[in-house]
C-alpha cells in the first residue's frame, strides 16, 4: 500500500541535475532553486495560455454570433514587427547558448541585440496603434479592432515585463556580474521570451485568417 | 519573477518591518493572509446580518442606518438598492476574501512548505507580493461603499447588461461597479502569484523521502487548489478587461443592441450576455472547488490524526482530489441551464455534473471508514472537522437536484440555491477553517486554545449553521426568488415569513456565538497554556519542530521522510503513531 | 459521544419537514408539472436515503468508536468495498439525471405544437408585458424610438404598420385552459426571468436573444409570476399574474379589448 510501513525503501523526488556543483546536493541547495524557477516559468506561461485561450474563444464565439464583423485592415508595420520579435528571439537563444558554453563576450552582444530588437517591437506595435488610429479605427469602431486591441495590448504588457527582464539581465550582463550561477534568469528570461513570440506569431495567424 | 533565494546563507529579519510587515516568511505570511481572511469574514457577515434583518422587517427605521447611508438610507430604511449593494459585497466578500484566502494561502502558505520539508516557498518575494495584492484587492473593494452609488448591486456574479452599461442601470453601477472589476483583477493577479508558488513548491521542494503518495492529504488539496486557481483567476481576468472595457470604452463584448436602459437608447451592438456567463462560471465553478479542497484536506488529516487510524483509501482520495479538480473545469454549464444556452449542451454539462458527485462520494465514504474502527479524541479540531462531513452530506445532496435541469427548471435562482451553497462554502467550508485553527493554532502561536469555549463554540454554531440553512430549501420548494430585497410583494410569499424570520434570529445568535470564538483566539495568543511540540500526537512533519516553529522550519536540517502521512496505531509500534521522519520500519 | 445524538436528532428533525411538506410545492397546474413532481420524488427518496444513512453512520461511528480504552484497527482501506460503492453512487447519480431527461426534453428539445397560441412577453426594469398578435395572427412592427411608458406603450409598437394595430397589449398574461401557449421572451434592458410556480417552469430573458418558450395550463386560476434573475433595484417588484381562464372568458377579454382599441 502506498505510503505504509510495508516496503520502507527511502524514495524521493530525483535529484536535480547539477546538485553536485554549488554544494546544494538536495533540497534548498541552488540546484533545487534553479529546478523551481524553470517550474514557475512553466506554470506562469500555463496561465497566460489559458488567458489568451479565453480571449480567444470570446473572439471566435463573438465573431460567429453577429453579423457586425468587419475584418480589420492590418497594418502592414506589424509584418516588420514579427521579423523583428522573430530575430529577437533568436538573438536571445544564440546568447543562451553562448553562456552555456562560457563565451561571455558574445553572450553580451547577442543578449543585448535581442533587447534592442524587443524594444524595437513595442515602439512598432505603438506605431501600429498610430496607423489605426489615423485610419479612424479605434476600440469601440467594430468588434475586430475591439479584440486587436485588447490582444495586442495584453501581449504588450506581457512583452513589456519581459523587456524589463531583459534589461536587467543585459546591465548585469555588462558589468561582467552575470557568473555560470545567474544562468537560471537568463534560461528563464529566455523562455518566457520565446513563449511571447511564439504567443504573437499565433495572434498574427488569427488576425489574418480570422480576423 | 523574482529569482529563487537561497537559503544556506539565509539570515532571519531584524526589523519590525521586515518580520512584521514586508516579511517573505511564508509563516508570517499565511498568519497576514488568515487575519485579512478574519477581518473580511467579519465584514462579511455583518453586512449579511443586515440583509437578513431587512429582508425580516423592511419598513422598520433605524436611526443608525441614515447615519451610515444618508441616501440610500434616508429616514433610516435601507432602500432595495442598498440592500443589493450590501448582498453584492457580502457574496464577494466571502467568496474572495475569505473562502479563497484563509483555507489556501493561509494555512497553505504556512504549512505546506513545512509538510514537506522545506524551509520555504519556492518564492519567498513572489509570495509577499501576492499578500500585498491581494491587501491591495481588498482596499479597493472596500473603497466600493464609499464612492457615489456606493457599492454594485449586481451580484457577485455581476452579469452585463446590468454591470456593463454603467451607472444608468442602478445606483452603485457607476464607480462601484468599476472599482469592484478592478479590485477582482487585482485579486486575480494576486492568486496567480500565489498559484505560481504553491505549484513548484510541490513539485520541486519535497524532502528527500517526501514522494507524492507521502505527502499528507493536505498538501494534496493546496496543490490541486492552486492548478484550478492558475486556470481560473487567468480566465476571470480576461473576462473582468472586457467588462471594464465595455463599462468605459464603449465596446460591445457583452452588451447587444437595441436597449433601452432607463429610457436611453443605448449605443452598444452585437456583443452576448451569455459570453460573460460562460467566461465567468468557467471560472466561477473551479472556484467553489477551490473554496471547499482545502477543507476537505484539514478534515482527512485530522479525522485520521484524532481516530489513530490512517486514512480509509489514501490512494483513492488523490484521485478523488485529482477527479474533483479535473471535473471541476467541465461543469460550468450548471450554472447556466436556464440562461438560454443550448439545451442539449445543458443536457451534457448536467451528465458531467452529476459525475462529480462521484469522487465527493467517496471522500465521504472513506471518512465514514476512517472513523470506522478508530479510536475517537474528541478534541474541538476534531468536532469541527466531523461538523464538516456532517454539513458536507447535506450541502452536497442538495447539488443532485440542482445538478438535474428538468428540476432545475424550478430551483433556478430560488432560496434552494442560496441553501445548496451556504451549506457547502458558507459552513463546511468555514468549518474546515475552525478546524484547521483549532489544529494548528498550537504550532503556529506555541499556545494552547482553550478547548471548553472550544466545544461550546462548536456546539452553538453546528446547532446555528443547521438552523440558518436547513430551512432555505424548503423556502426554495416553496418557489420563494433569491436576491429579493423584501417579499412584501407577492401573496405566496406571505406565509414563508415565519420560515424567515426564525433564520434571521438563528443569525443573530450564531453571530454572537462567534464572538466566543474571537475571545478565545485573542486571549489564547497570549495566555493559552504553552504548547508542546506535537500537543495532539500527530504524524506529519510540522509536529517535528517546536512550537512556534524557527525562523527556517527545520534549524538548518534537512529532514528526511520514511513512510506516509497516515501511520497510527501501527501493530508492533513503541507508540500508537508513527512520525515521518521515524527511521523505525516496523513490518506488519 | 454527544455529537452522535445531536448529529441524529438533527437528521430526524429534517426528514420530518420533508415528509410533512410543511413548506412545499404549490399545486401543478399542467401534465409538465405532474411529471416534474415525479422527478423531484425520485430525487428526495433517493438523496432522503443516502442523507439518512450517511447521518446515521457518522452519528454511528462517533458514538461506537469513541476512545475507551480501546484499541483502533490498523487498516489503509478495502478495495472492494472502494470499488462498490463508488459504482453505486455513479449509477444512481447519473440514473437520476437520465430519468428527468424526458422532462428536459419535452420542454426544450422540442418546439411548440403547431395550434399553440402565441404570446411574446416583454421584460424591463421593473415590469412585464404582454402582447397578442390579435385577430390577423401576425405581431406588429416595434420600434425602440417609439417606447412609452407611460402612454402604455411599453413594445414600442409602430401604428403605422397595419400588422401592429391590432395587437393586444397586456400587463397580465392570460390563456385559455387547456391550450397550448407559445410564449417569446424578449427584454429590453437587463436579463430577467420568467417563473410561474405552478407551472413548474421558469426561463431568463436575455438581451439580444428571441427565446421560445411553451406550456399547457390545466387549472384555471391565478398564479403570480416573480422575476427570478437579478434586474436591479427594482427586481423583487417586478410581478405579474398567469391568469388561465376558461376558452370563452379569453375570447369575451380579446373581444374587449379589441373593442376598446
Amino acid at each position: 500500500m502506498p505510503g505504509s510501513l510495508a516496503k520502507d525503501a527511502v524514495k524521493g523526488p530525483p535529484l536535480p541535475p547539477d546538485a553536485g556543483d554549488f554544494g546544494g546536493g538536495g533540497p534548498g541547495g541552488r540546484g533545487t532553486s534553479r529546478r523551481a524557477s524553470l517550474t514557475g516559468m512553466v506554470v506562469l506561461l500555463a496561465a497566460i495560455t489559458m488567458m489568451f485561450a479565453a480571449l480567444t474563444s470570446a473572439y471566435v464565439v463573438r465573431r460567429g454570433m453577429s453579423n457586425d464583423w468587419n475584418a480589420l485592415p492590418l497594418p502592414h508595420v506589424l509584418f516588420a514587427n514579427t521579423a523583428v520579435l522573430v530575430a529577437s528571439s533568436a538573438a536571445l537563444e544564440l546568447a543562451r547558448r553562448r553562456l552555456k558554453s562560457g563565451r561571455r563576450g558574445e553572450f553580451n552582444r547577442y543578449w543585448t541585440a535581442g533587447t534592442v530588437l524587443g524594444m524595437l517591437f513595442l515602439l512598432g506595435q505603438a506605431y501600429a496603434w498610430h496607423e489605426l488610429k489615423e485610419a479612424g479605427i479605434f476600440v469601440a469602431t467594430n468588434p475586430s479592432s475591439s479584440f486587436f486591441y485588447v490582444f495586442t495590448a495584453a501581449h504588450g504588457i506581457h512583452l513589456l515585463g519581459g523587456v524589463v527582464a531583459l534589461i536587467w539581465v543585459s546591465v548585469q550582463a555588462l558589468r561582467l556580474q552575470l557568473g555560470p550561477g545567474k544562468r537560471t534568469v537568463v534560461e528563464v528570461s529566455a523562455l518566457y521570451w520565446h513563449f511571447l513570440d511564439g504567443l504573437w506569431v499565433y495572434l498574427m495567424v488569427l488576425f489574418l485568417f480570422w480576423g | 519573477m523574482s529569482s529563487p533565494e537561497v537559503h544556506s546563507a539565509h539570515h532571519a529579519p531584524t526589523s519590525f518591518i521586515g518580520k512584521y510587515v514586508f516579511s517573505k516568511d511564508h509563516k508570517v505570511i499565511g498568519i497576514q493572509y488568515y487575519f485579512l481572511a478574519l477581518f473580511s469574514v467579519l465584514l462579511g457577515m455583518t453586512l449579511s446580518l443586515l440583509m437578513r434583518f431587512h429582508m425580516v422587517h423592511p419598513d422598520m427605521k433605524v436611526g443608525w442606518f441614515e447615519k451610515l447611508w444618508p441616501t440610500a438610507a434616508a429616514g433610516g430604511i435601507m432602500t432595495p438598492e442598498l440592500y443589493l449593494s450590501l448582498m453584492t459585497m457580502h457574496g464577494t466578500i466571502m467568496v474572495f476574501f475569505v473562502l479563497t484566502t484563509a483555507p489556501q494561502s493561509g494555512f497553505g502558505n504556512y504549512f505546506l512548505p513545512i509538510q514537506i520539508g522545506a524551509e520555504d516557498m519556492a518564492f519567498p518575494t513572489l509570495n509577499m507580493l501576492s499578500f500585498w495584492t491581494t491587501f491591495l484587492a481588498l482596499v479597493v473593494m472596500v473603497a466600493a461603499f464609499f464612492v457615489q452609488g456606493g457599492a454594485p448591486l449586481s451580484g457577485w456574479t455581476a452579469y452585463p447588461p446590468l454591470s456593463g452599461v454603467g451607472r444608468i442601470s442602478g445606483p452603485g453601477e457607476g464607480m462601484g461597479q468599476t472599482l469592484w472589476i478592478i479590485s477582482i483583477a487585482i485579486f486575480c493577479g494576486a492568486s496567480l502569484m500565489g498559484a505560481i508558488n504553491f505549484i513548484a513548491t510541490t513539485l520541486d521542494l519535497r524532502a528527500k523521502g517526501m514522494s507524492l503518495m507521502r505527502m499528507p492529504l493536505t498538501c494534496w488539496t493546496w496543490f490541486v487548489t492552486a492548478i484550478l486557481g492558475l486556470f481560473g483567476f487567468a480566465v476571470l481576468l480576461a473576462a473582468g478587461i472586457l467588462l471594464l472595457l465595455d463599462r468605459t470604452a464603449g465596446t460591445s463584448f457583452f452588451i447587444p443592441a437595441g436597449l433601452v436602459v432607463s429610457d436611453q437608447i443605448l449605443n452598444h451592438k452585437g456583443g452576448s450576455p451569455l459570453l460573460w456567463q460562460h467566461l465567468f462560471w468557467f471560472f466561477g465553478h473551479p472556484e467553489v472547488y477551490i473554496a471547499i479542497l482545502p477543507g476537505m484536506g484539514v478534515t482527512s488529516q485530522l479525522l485520521s490524526t484524532f481516530s489513530r487510524k490512517p486514512i480509509f483509501g489514501y490512494r483513492a482520495m488523490i484521485y478523488a482530489i485529482l477527479a474533483i479538480g479535473f471535473l471541476g473545469f467541465l461543469v460550468w454549464g450548471h450554472h447556466m441551464f436556464m440562461s438560454g444556452m443550448s439545451p442539449y449542451s445543458a443536457f451534457a454539462f448536467s451528465v458531467l455534473t452529476m459525475t462529480i458527485g462521484v469522487p465527493s462520494a467517496i471522500k465521504t465514504f472513506n471518512w465514514i471508514g476512517t472513523l470506522w474502527g478508530g479510536k475517537i479524541r474528541f478534541t474541538t479540531a476534531m468536532m469541527f472537522a466531523l461538523g464538516f462531513v456532517s454539513l458536507f452530506v447535506t450541502g452536497g445532496l442538495s447539488g443532485i437536484f440542482l445538478g438535474q435541469p428538468s428540476l432545475d427548471l424550478y430551483f433556478h435562482d430560488t432560496y434552494f440555491v442560496v441553501g445548496h451553497f451556504h451549506m457547502i462554502m458558507g459552513v463546511a467550508a468555514i468549518f474546515g477553517m475552525f478546524a484547521g485553527t483549532y489544529y494548528w493554532f498550537p504550532k503556529m502561536f506555541g499556545r494552547m486554545m482553550n478547548e471548553t469555549i472550544g466545544k461550546i463554540h462548536f456546539y452553538l454554531t453546528f446547532l446555528g449553521v443547521y438552523a440558518i440553512f436547513t430551512p432555505m430549501h424548503f423556502l426554495g420548494i416553496a418557489g420563494n426568488p433569491r436576491r429579493y430585497a423584501d417579499f412584501t410583494n407577492f401573496e405566496f410569499m406571505n406565509s414563508l415569513m415565519p420560515v424567515h424570520t426564525f433564520m434571521t434570529h438563528a443569525a443573530y445568535f450564531t453571530a454572537a456565538v462567534q464572538l466566543l470564538f474571537l475571545f478565545n483566539l485573542f486571549w489564547s495568543l497570549k495566555k493559552g497554556a504553552k504548547a508542546t511540540d506535537n500537543p495532539w500526537e500527530s504524524t506529519t512533519l510540522e509536529w517535528t519542530i517546536p512550537s512556534p516553529p524557527p525562523f527556517d522550519n527545520f534549524g538548518g536540517h534537512h529532514p528526511v521522510v520514511y513512510h506516509g502521512a497516515y501511520e497510527y496505531s501501527v501493530p508492533g509500534a513503541a507508540k500508537d503513531y508513527v512520525m515521518q521522519t521515524d527511521p523505525a520500519a516496523v513490518s506488519h | 459521544m454527544l455529537l452522535g445524538p445531536v448529529v441524529w436528532v438533527l437528521t430526524v428533525v429534517i426528514c420530518y419537514f420533508f415528509v410533512a411538506k410543511t413548506w412545499w410545492f404549490p399545486l401543478p397546474i399542467s401534465q409538465h408539472g405532474l411529471q416534474y413532481d415525479e422527478q423531484f420524488l425520485r430525487t428526495l427518496v433517493v438523496t432522503g436515503i443516502i442523507f439518512f444513512a450517511a447521518q446515521v453512520a457518522l452519528g454511528y461511528v462517533i458514538v461506537r468508536f469513541r476512545d475507551d480504552g480501546r484499541r483502533a484497527s490498523y487498516l489503509h482501506g478495502n478495495n472492494k468495498l472502494e470499488t462498490l460503492w463508488t459504482s453505486a453512487t455513479a449509477v444512481l447519480f447519473i440514473g437520476l439525471v437520465l430519468m428527468g431527461t424526458r422532462i428536459w426534453a419535452e420542454v426544450h428539445w422540442t418546439e411548440a405544437p403547431a395550434d399553440a397560441i402565441p404570446i411574446e412577453v416583454l421584460g424591463k426594469q421593473f415590469a412585464w408585458s404582454f402582447r397578442y398578435p390579435g385577430p390577423d395572427g401576425k405581431f406588429g412592427r416595434t420600434d425602440l424610438k417609439l417606447i412609452n411608458d407611460a402612454g402604455g406603450n411599453p413594445f414600442g409598437l409602430d401604428d403605422h404598420d397595419p400588422a401592429a394595430k391590432d395587437d393586444l397589449v397586456s400587463a397580465s398574461l392570460k390563456v385559455p385552459v387547456g391550450k397550448p401557449i407559445k410564449l417569446i421572451l424578449h427584454t429590453r434592458d437587463v436579463i430577467h426571468n420568467f417563473f410561474v410556480r405552478e407551472l413548474r417552469l421558469k426561463q431568463d430573458l436575455v438581451p439580444g436573444m428571441e427565446i421560445p418558450f411553451h406550456f399547457t395550463a390545466d387549472k384555471i386560476g391565478t398564479y403570480e409570476i416573480p422575476c427570478s434573475e437579478l434586474c436591479g433595484l427594482g427586481h423583487f417588484q417586478m410581478r405579474s399574474v398567469l391568469q388561465v381562464m376558461s376558452e370563452a372568458d379569453f375570447e369575451k377579454w380579446k373581444q374587449e379589448q379589441l373593442a376598446q382599441k
